[in-house]
């Protein structure tokens, strides 16, 4: 299999080891009085858009930002909870950048470009002295030194945390760092402002048309380069961690401009998260796999057992992935644990009302912890009650916060009995294409952290998300995009007078007054749940050629009913989050079919692409390297036309081979 | 479904921020004590919608108790009822049917209200680039294991840097003091061997900022640390107060 000639994915010649250091050093530089009159638009201010932004803006180059919520502070990187990988071997427990470069890709079953792994494995270690350098509280020990925990797929422990509120202290960091540029001037900040078109000029990025969710007024801006650092698209399940406001729009429109889509079908089902309780439910709650050091996943031996499971004896218990996975127990990758809990769930041993939950249990730990406690403050003969009190206190500092929320959502008490669990849509791999400097096909325009596709192949690790975010935007975009940018030196700020932005400015306009208009009978929601459900029960944690090829069918048929009978209150000047909704809905239909296309044409499993007509005897994920070893690139032809075009995954540095965590 | 509740709602509706508000009485029915508050606000609104009307704005985002977007004052309480929680997490089973649930926006003149719900936050922004920061330049920085730091203060560091700024803190106060926030902030880092180098001009900028944006002072009341969602201690306050004293008498600019 050849490459498409119209991927280039410029991955530098030389060794694994040398090709990022070796091309760091020859990329071409912006001198500093250059880089004064380079004006550079980041969207998004999660991890990768305010780390990607700051560093930017502390460079030299202009840089002006925008998102959508009312702080950048706010942006979805704040929910990660459990931690951030990094290399360090602080444990002296046989990390190296080789491993987890070789977990990585392992963890992503072979579908991710090795390079782009090498560098991220690399880089990692500069993320933790970044961050702690600018005070981000990371958990410490009684030394002073930092304390690390094991994620899934992994057997060291190489992920460093704060707490569960990991996620929340990175982008707290990197928005210090993005604040303290803005008060000196070299950021301008554009909060409550949503991107809605890019504009192309002579084939390059050269800005983007934003609307003021405030005064819903329409601006332009001019950029040298945009990069979208605008996160995943989850919520085009309806039902996902992702917050209410996350979105692919940004992408999208990016994609119907040019840039290709990148393995849309890629998706990570998180196995454990609280199950849904009713019709009412707007998203869904992650609880953190650093959950999974310390709890065990468990159902009942017999089929609709209906006692409490505080009453079920452990004999009468069936720790499902202890049994399948001895090597990686609980800590299997995510896709593994998931497919492992429908399985068990599908086969009848669920638990809960809803029979679609498993238990995940902390009674075992804590009694070992309470031990211990016991032991190191000299009290013999401990008591049951006295041991698991002692115990209790570790797992609440490890992770009080989760069970904190647990018990909020719940109103059961998850020190006393189990917590229920079962997958839910968190992350997508998938995303626009990148070439090895993090830009898109349509130059000028790049895409970071979750936005794009590169680092994870077909399944993203634990710890892994914040690492790449932080990966890409500190450390990797401030120097490719020097490669482009030194091109654009005698390029002047283009006029936003120009008929491009008055062109894409009409169109979004347009659109509006269009949603407007139509005056259905049906809210935005109404739309985007029937998607959710389509998506779900077709192309979710299985997917067959059946359900695949009636899904497209529906997503269509959805698409001109939205079209025809939704209703968009208010108007276009004002603030009007229906209508913000809309502009959502409308490009979550439409990446939906791509994304169902994507996985019918993948005709193997790999990592959290499912397909059920490819699997092994004992159900594991069956890849097909021979023919399908590749990143699938879509090129928007129209509507519903999409091109595939590939790229050749080459592993010349791993022997690829059936992952196994047996 | 049994055990679901009707409420009335007395809902805080204001097209801008310069038209005048006034409160509107909303039927909610239906509602099941599962349901999140929020949850229940997209059920009337998505109501109000398929009635022809126009929905409540609010503001909200990642509902799980950690972005600080979401922002109702409920009965008098910034996020209601409950100790320790968002309004995004605060869930129905905390009301009774037939209740009567008034929802107004965080009320402060450095918080204008944009809609309805909603209010302008960005004063709390300009506070942060103000002094908010250690000013490290990105690469310019050693081994993270070279700083030890005693567990104790990385701990206390933490629980100060758990802050959400969703300003329930602001909307508790009689005054409209933003001293919980800044504070929040200033002992995260005063805690930390990194933020020694600026500790001084950190704290008097980040209040003479908060000052600027027209908050109000500290007087010691403690409503602040009683409704924050996050529990931030009200010493942090105090140790503003020490950090500010001291940088004020000894600072030489």
């Amino acid at each position: 299999m050849a490459s498409s000639p119209k991927l280039n994915s410029r991955i530098p010649e030389g060794t694994l080891e040398n090709k990022w250091t070796k091309y760091r050093s020859t990329v071409p530089l912006v001198n500093p009085a250059n880089k004064r009159s380079l004006e550079v638009l980041v969207v998004g201010s999660g991890l990768a858009g305010a780390s990607a932004a700051a560093t930017l803006a502390e460079m030299g180059y202009k840089v002006k930002v925008f998102c959508f919520q009312d702080s950048p502070r706010r942006a979805h990187s704040i929910a990660a909870q459990g931690g951030v990988n990094a290399a360090k071997n602080y444990q002296n427990d046989g990390d190296s950048i080789y491993r987890l470069f070789y977990d990585t890709i392992k963890g992503g079953d072979y579908r991710a470009r090795e390079a782009n792994v090498h560098r991220l494995a690399e880089v990692s270690g500069n993320i933790i002295d970044q961050c702690v350098g600018q005070g981000v509280p990371f958990a410490r020990e009684y030394g002073g030194t930092l304390s690390n925990r094991s994620f899934g797929g992994t057997q060291v422990q190489r992920t460093f945390y704060a707490a569960g509120q990991t996620g929340q202290q990175l982008l707290l960091g990197a928005y210090s760092a993005l604040q303290r540029q803005v008060g000196m001037g070299a950021v301008t900040l554009l909060a409550r402002h949503e991107m809605l078109d890019v504009v192309t000029i002579d084939g390059k990025a050269r800005g983007i048309i934003a609307r003021d969710l405030i005064s819903g007024k329409l601006e332009r801006h001019f950029g040298h380069a945009v990069l979208l650092c605008t996160g995943g698209y989850g919520n085009v399940f309806f039902l996902s961690t992702n917050a209410m406001g996350s979105n692919v729009t940004a992408a999208w429109k990016a994609h119907k401009k040019g840039a290709f889509f990148g393995n849309p079908c890629y998706t990570q089902i998180h196995p454990t998260c609280i199950p849904v309780s009713g019709d009412h439910q707007s998203k869904l709650t992650l609880m953190s796999e650093s959950l999974r050091n310390d709890g065990r996943i468990w159902v009942p031996k017999k089929k609709d057992d209906n006692r409490k499971p505080t009453d079920i004896p452990e004999d009468e218990r069936d720790y499902y992935l202890e049994r399948r996975y001895p090597a990686f127990g609980n800590l299997v990758p995510r896709d593994v644990a998931s497919r492992a809990a429908k399985e068990r769930c599908d086969a009848g041993y669920g638990v809960g009302s809803s029979k679609l939950a498993v238990y995940l249990d902390f009674a075992a730990n804590t009694e070992r912890y309470g031990k211990t406690e016991a032991t190191k403050k000299n009290i013999q003969n401990p008591t049951k009650e006295e041991i698991m009190r002692l115990g209790k206190e570790v797992v609440k500092e490890k992770y009080g916060n989760l069970f904190d929320m647990y018990a909020q959502i719940t109103g059961e008490n998850p020190y006393e009995t189990p917590m229920r669990i079962y997958p839910a849509v968190h992350y997508t791999m998938g995303g626009l294409w990148v070439d090895y400097n993090l830009m898109t096909t349509v130059p000028g325009m790049y895409a970071l952290g979750e936005a794009n596709f590169s680092d994870h192949g077909a399944n993203r690790l634990g710890a892994s998300a914040l690492m790449q975010g932080l990966a890409d935007g500190y450390f990797v975009i401030p120097y490719t995009i020097g490669a482009y940018l030194s091109e654009e030196i005698r390029t002047k700020a283009i006029p936003t007078d120009h008929p491009a932005f008055v062109e894409a400015e009409k169109n979004v306009q347009d659109q509006i007054n269009k949603f407007l208009s139509i005056k259905g009978s049906k809210s935005v929601d109404y739309f985007h749940k029937r998607l959710g459900k389509i998506m779900w029960d077709k192309c979710g944690m299985a997917r067959n050629k059946e359900g695949l090829t009636w899904a497209i069918a529906e997503i269509q048929k959805l698409r001109k009913e939205f079209w025809s009978d939704v209703r968009v209150p208010g108007d276009a000047n004002e603030f009007n989050p229906e209508l913000e909704k809309a502009g959502r809905v409308a490009d979550f239909i439409e990446l939906g079919e791509l994304m169902c296309i994507d996985a019918l044409n993948r005709n193997e499993s790999c990592g959290g692409h499912f397909r059920e007509e490819y699997q092994t005897e004992e159900g594991e994920a069956l890849r097909d390297d021979e023919n399908y070893a590749y990143v699938a690139a879509w090129e928007y032809k129209g509507e519903s036309q999409f091109e595939l075009h590939k790229e050749e995954l080459k592993y010349e540095n791993i022997k690829i081979a059936q992952r196994s965590y047996k | 479904m049994s055990g679901n509740m009707n409420l009335t709602l007395k809902v805080w509706k204001q097209k801008n921020k310069n038209e005048k508000g006034r409160f509107e009485t909303i039927e909610a029915k239906g509602i099941s004590p599962d349901m999140s508050f929020l949850e229940m606000f997209d059920v009337v609104n998505e109501k109000l919608i398929n009635d022809g009307k126009e929905p409540i704005a609010f503001d909200h985002d990642c509902r799980e108790g950690i972005c600080g977007m979401c922002s109702m004052y409920i009965n008098g309480r910034p996020h209601g009822p409950k100790q320790g929680v968002t309004t995004c997490q605060l869930h129905m089973r905390s009301f009774k049917d037939g209740d009567t649930i008034v929802v107004e926006p965080w009320r402060s003149a450095a918080f204008p209200v944009i809609k309805d719900l909603a209010v302008d936050r960005s004063s709390f922004d300009r506070i942060m680039a103000a002094g908010g920061f250690i000013s490290v330049n990105t690469g310019n920085v050693k081994d993270a294991n070279n700083i030890l730091i005693p567990k104790d203060d990385a701990d206390t560091a933490f629980a100060a840097a758990a802050c959400i700024g969703c300003g329930a803190c602001v909307a508790a106060c009689k005054n409209s003091s933003a001293m919980l926030f800044v504070s929040a902030k200033v002992s995260q880092l005063a805690l930390l061997p990194q933020g020694q180098v600026e500790k001084q001009d950190r704290v008097l900028n980040m209040v003479k900022q908060m000052d600027e944006e027209g908050f109000g002072n500290c007087t010691n009341t403690g409503a602040c640390e009683a409704e924050c969602p996050k529990e931030i201690s009200l010493e942090n306050i105090a140790r503003m107060n020490r950090e500010y004293m001291s940088a004020s008498f000894t600072q030489n600019k």
